[in-house]
């Protein structure tokens, strides 16, 4: 009867977004009386696992196997699904990550479950919950109740929880040794790469302007370029300019760029949702 | 190779936007109708595929009869031939459903590549690949900007977070999900619109194809969100704007 969050670490280092996930375990444990359990997924993840032993927790299930070092999508779902089928949650947390995009789906069709991905808020009426998310690309908001045997799998959107209502604790640390084989893991990850010189960690970002194809030509970019210096901000694009190469994809927001959640997010000539490949034909935050 | 693309057909990418009378999907009765655009650079992608390698590729779509327009110019790009699942009660499907009818369809002819967009512009589940991939029992990958084919795998560019990328190789028969932005699309010619006539497009019902299960995640109504964002526009000169701007900033949201 136990809430699942599922965490996100990549060579050791957290996923920002993780804790997001777990304030809102924690949250809907709370409001339904079910104790939270977390699981770490990796290759010489102690470390990580301690640290989330220091929140509010039942357990947190240490998922290591020399064969998750590298994240592919046929390992991560092995591993998971082991661990779901000893753990028996009744609903799976993970943030709605690329890499959670990449596997989950996957991982909620072994037990006969659809992903409900992108949620921005979980309600509990009467003992049934009900996820809100997106849809046709953030014009529209709907409710999604979910039936069947298994459990309950969400991803959640960034943002939607806040990192900073996390509630501190002591946890049981719990080993979890996924049996995994290297001939069903099919996917062969080379190392990650990055094109051009990262200057920009948007994700971080307090204060973002952020352009859209509005903005028309590129020699029209200073203007924007001495706002965002003016107020101490990154500056951010949609996907048409930074795929017409007038910013370098590092620079990219929205839902097919980075889920940001910055506190003042300045949009010029773009329409602000949260959906992959968005163009900006519309422009209703348009400013003058 | 033989190369499959499967297809959503959705609203316009502007159309207005209101819930019907069941107050669990939107009105769609004056809506015009588009192909899902991360799909269109999919079947770019298999277009492309196919100039390089030769094969086919064959377009594949569940809706009802109003797809068989998207599906027709699907093959006027170039697509050789197109399975056409008609059914008027899509949206009583959830993924899993779909995912099912449309991998009942393309097992039988046992395709080198399945191609699709990362995600519908309508539901944005973001799932139905991945779902198939696993359904089909054949490895994925999701986010895709480059595929390229070698002796029985193929190697992609898979675009991860925060300007990081990364190539993955994998056995073919394989799923992809397809990035928007990430070719260029082409236009139908003349002589295909001309060609697309004669192609063929099979019409299969869900029956045929074993049905689909009834939807474990079921949409309980839809509505306009509730705005906590609010437009203030700052009237005047820039100079004043600018004061204005700066106001709020310092002691409104309290972040200068």
């Amino acid at each position: 009867m136990s809430i699942l969050v599922v965490l996100e670490q990549q060579g050791g280092q957290w996923h920002r977004m993780s804790w997001e996930t777990l304030a809102a375990g924690q949250q809907l444990g709370a409001a339904n009386g079910q104790p939270v359990e977390a699981a770490v997924v990796g290759k010489g993840i102690g470390t990580l696992a301690n640290e989330a032993a220091t929140r509010k927790l039942a357990k947190v299930w240490a998922v290591e196997h020399d064969l998750l070092d590298s994240y592919t999508a046929d390992g991560y779902t092995a591993a998971v699904e082991e661990l779901i089928r000893k753990a028996q949650p009744t609903l799976v947390l993970f943030p709605h990550t690329y890499q959670v995009r990449d596997f989950a789906p996957k991982l909620a069709t072994r037990f006969s479950q659809v992903l409900v991905s992108d949620v921005i808020a979980a309600r509990v009426d009467a003992g049934a919950l009900s996820l809100v998310r997106q849809f046709f690309q953030g014009k529209l908001s709907g409710d999604v109740r979910v039936s069947g045997a298994g459990p309950v799998f969400a991803s959640l959107q960034a943002g939607a929880w806040r990192a900073d209502a996390l509630e501190s604790g002591s946890a049981p640390v719990e080993a979890f040794a996924p049996v995994l084989s290297a001939d069903k893991i099919r996917q062969k990850p080379e190392v990650p790469f990055r094109e051009a010189a990262r200057a920009v960690d948007l994700t971080a970002a307090e204060i973002i302007v952020s352009v859209g194809r509005g903005i028309k030509e590129q020699s029209n970019l200073p203007v924007v370029e001495d706002l965002a210096k003016a107020f101490g901000a990154e500056l951010a694009a949609s996907r048409p300019i930074c795929d017409a190469g007038w910013l370098p994809m590092e620079r990219q927001v929205g839902s097919s760029g980075q889920t940001v959640a910055p506190k003042v997010y300045r949009c010029r000539h773009l329409r602000c949702d949260s959906a992959p490949g968005g163009d900006e034909r519309r422009q209703d935050h348009r400013r003058d | 190779m033989k190369i499959f693309v499967a297809i959503k057909q959705v609203p316009l990418r502007d159309s207005p936007l209101h819930p019907d009378a069941s107050g669990k999907w939107i009105d769609e009765a004056d809506l015009s109708f588009e192909i899902n655009e991360p799909d269109a650079y999919a079947l770019e992608e298999a277009l492309q595929l196919k100039e390089k390698h030769g094969g086919e590729v064959v377009v594949l779509c569940a809706g009802p009869e109003r797809a068989a327009q998207t599906i027709r110019e699907a093959l006027a790009k170039g697509a050789d031939r197109a399975i056409h699942i008609a059914m008027d009660n899509l949206g009583a499907l959830d993924t899993l459903g779909v995912a099912k009818l449309l991998t009942a369809a393309v097992a039988a002819e046992k395709p080198d590549l399945i191609l699709t967009g990362l995600q519908s512009d309508d539901l944005g589940s973001g799932q139905t690949g991945v779902v198939m991939a696993e359904l089909l029992g054949v490895p994925h990958s999701t986010i895709i900007m480059q595929a390229e084919v070698r002796d029985g795998t193929i190697r992609v560019k898979r675009e991860l977070e925060n300007g990081w990328f990364q190539h993955i190789e994998m056995p073919l028969p394989a799923v992809l999900t397809m990035q928007s932005g990430s070719n260029k699309l082409r236009y139908a010619t003349l002589m295909g619109i001309k060609k697309a006539k004669s192609k063929e497009i099979r019409s299969v019902t869900p029956a045929e194809l074993g049905g689909a299960p009834a939807a474990v995640a079921a949409i309980e109504k839809v509505y306009l969100p509730q705005k906590s964002k609010q437009t203030q526009i700052f009237e005047g000169d820039a100079k004043t704007a600018a004061a204005q701007l700066v106001e709020k900033l310092k002691f409104e949201v309290r972040v200068l």
